[in-house]
């Protein structure tokens, strides 16, 4: 039996509740203003891009006229025609689907990438640690860009054009995606490997080691969740880095193939027509600037909210 | 109690290897963190390993459940022969020998709730058949070490420093195991606190004929929980007998000395008593001192001390010492 001593002990009343570990997070974020309303203009974007597609049919996006070529914006088309004469209203709509996809998708390959080095490196260490590094320093040591022209250069028009829900796709979409996803990973390896080095000396891994449980349960579920938060803000920031990517290496024509229009695809070319035709450029560079600039906002924001060891409420 | 061993340590060591250079690393010697540990526990037994900061007594408690690799020796929990146990031996094992951790703090996990952390041993072995009995094997852990079960889904940091070392111990009973380690379980609490948990490890121990081995420095907290204790200095036992001849007739030097450091509740009493300064640090485990290991401190130390390493031998019914001097 146990003894009084033990028995009567710790019937607490705690009748509120504290706060968790997420309603705190979410208190930080509502707190930062400028990540607020980075997100209010990421809702707002995403809203024009997949909503605007409700309101204006896909072949506009397509639809070559060449006898309207570079007509200014005009109640017709409200932010002019292109060189060939495609409405650009319509393209920067299904262009900023494409081009919020290539991100949001590289952002997955990049992420699972950086983790899955990075957490084997930082748990097993020593002889599997130093290859996996040197690996990933071998990878940063070559010029991002460079590696991107390369490989859209090489890979761009290997991939047969897709079809999914209807539409057609450039292959060079796909191509996209995975050169960017390759070649961002390692920025987010080192940081993993980082924090799993550190949390690894735990006392509740060794905890979870005495109990039997797994190297794996052990990576996925202890580690990986208390390194959570820079892998969330680097994911997000992430978004914005690979439609920045795409945009420059669509500007150089190395990007994704027309007739798919991303924001990236639309500069090209516009460098012609900077001053005879403004708005070649300025609708998809403004949306450009806003997104990432929103992303950013909304990433500098989380960054903030999630850190276990920041205390302010 | 009975007289079946549980627990074999035979001439145990760990070391632990020190490595130099940034690009071509080279061994360079070794931390002899334990060296040469003998012992038995017996069912039903609370045995006590006590010493210095760093003299090796949580590596002694972490390797023998198999955290780190054993250098050399062998280590036998109830049939499982720890270091040759791999898989599903190894498994086995893991549910049998638990451990308490020193730091409430660190060892439990802060993403994870009371819950998940107490029914981690039950899912990881497979001691439940569903959701439901989950969940009520986790309130009656939690009833048991006197914590309420309404608080089940509260996280860690919610607690205080007594309440998750009861969190810590749940845990460990969870899996139903016979031997549990704990590792200085009380030392990062407040006095008051200490108690209760040592009065619930006791409660528990009589509950589940549970084994311990108790590793601490508080020297009147082992003598209230042990039934024996062993001495440790720099890596090796010194001593070790039952808790009431080791603290009445300390044979060893080193016993003696740490022994008269124990706070006395008793003004007069601890006015006319002899203190044992030791002079000196300990030395350095990485190259310790030839012969017997505390010939460097000792008081009676004679030059043979120096040269030859004393056996760990019986004097008297149970108590063994490791001294040249002791006849």
């Amino acid at each position: 039996m146990l003894t009084e001593s033990t028995s009567n002990l710790l019937i607490d009343d705690l009748e509120a509740p504290p706060l968790t570990l997420k309603k705190l997070a979410w208190k930080r974020f509502t707190r930062h203003k400028m990540a607020m309303v980075g997100g209010l203009f990421l809702i707002l974007l995403i809203l024009y891009s997949f909503g605007g597609s409700l309101f204006v049919e896909e072949k506009y996006a397509n639809l070559t006229n060449p006898p309207i070529r570079l007509s200014p914006p005009s109640l017709q088309h409200p932010f002019g025609t292109d060189t060939v004469g495609r409405d650009v209203l319509a393209r920067t709509i299904y262009g900023g689907q494409i081009s919020m996809i290539i991100g949001i998708l590289a952002v997955i390959i990049e992420t699972s990438l950086g983790i899955l080095i990075g957490a084997v490196a930082g748990y097993y260490g020593g002889k599997i640690d130093s290859l996996l590094m040197r690996f990933t320093e071998a990878m940063l040591n070559i010029p991002e860009i460079f590696l991107l022209i390369v490989m859209a250069k090489f890979f761009g028009n290997k991939i047969p054009n897709l079809t999914l829900l209807g539409r057609t796709f450039s292959g060079s979409v796909v191509v996209i995606v995975v050169i960017i996803g390759l070649t961002s990973w390692m920025y987010l390896a080192r940081i993993v490997r980082a924090e799993f080095l550190s949390i690894k000396e735990n006392d509740f891994i060794l905890a979870a080691k005495a109990t039997g449980t797994s190297n794996g349960e052990i990576i996925i579920r202890h580690i990986l969740p208390n390194s959570i938060a820079p892998i969330i803000v680097s994911a997000t920031l992430g978004v914005a880095n690979a439609i920045l990517a795409e945009a420059y290496i669509s500007f150089l024509g190395l990007g994704v193939q027309p007739p798919t229009a991303t924001w990236g695809n639309m500069l090209d070319g516009a460098n012609n027509y900077i001053e005879s035709a403004p708005w070649l450029w300025f609708f998809p560079g403004l949306l450009i600037l806003l997104t990432v600039l929103s992303i950013n906002f909304l990433g500098d924001g989380l960054r903030d909210a999630i850190d276990p060891h920041s205390r302010a409420i | 109690m009975d007289n079946t061993p549980l627990v074999i340590v035979d001439k145990l060591k760990k070391y632990f290897p020190i490595s130099k250079g940034l690009l071509f690393q080279k061994q360079t010697g070794f931390v002899k963190a334990v060296d040469g540990v003998s012992f038995v526990i017996f069912h039903g037994e609370t045995l006590g390993l006590v010493g210095e900061s760093g003299c090796g007594k949580t590596t002694v408690g972490r390797t023998i459940l198999g955290l780190y690799p054993i250098t050399e020796g062998r280590v036998v929990i109830e049939n499982f022969d720890v270091a040759k146990a791999k898989g599903v031996e190894l498994h086995q094992l893991r549910q049998k020998a638990q451990m308490i951790f020193q730091d409430p703090y660190a060892s439990l996990n802060p993403r994870w709730t009371v819950s998940a952390i107490i029914s981690e041993p039950i899912r990881v072995h497979h001691l439940v058949q569903s959701e439901t009995e989950k969940t009520e094997r986790v309130k009656e852990l939690m009833q048991l070490v006197g914590l309420s079960p309404r608080l089940i889904n509260r996280f860690p940091h919610e607690f205080s420093g007594g309440q998750r070392q009861r969190i810590g111990i749940a845990r460990a009973l969870a899996s139903q195991p016979d031997f549990i380690v704990c590792d200085e379980p009380i030392s990062a609490l407040d006095v008051s606190i200490q108690a209760q948990v040592v009065n619930l490890l006791e409660d528990l121990q009589d509950r589940f004929q549970l084994t311990y081995l108790f590793i601490a420095h508080d020297l009147s907290m082992v003598r209230h929980i042990c039934d024996r204790v062993a001495v440790m200095y720099l890596g090796a036992i010194v001593e070790s007998a039952d808790k009431d001849e080791l603290y009445e007739h300390p044979l060893h030097p080193y016993t003696n000395a740490l022994l008269s450091a124990v706070p006395i509740p008793d003004p007069k009493k601890d006015r006319n008593r002899q203190r044992i300064i030791l002079t000196g640090d300990v030395p350095s485990p990485i190259n310790p001192p030839s012969g017997c290991r505390f010939h460097t401190r000792c008081p009676i130390a004679k030059p043979h001390c120096k040269e030859i390493t004393p056996e760990f031998r019986e004097v008297g019914s149970n108590h063994w010492v490791a001294c040249h001097e002791i006849a």
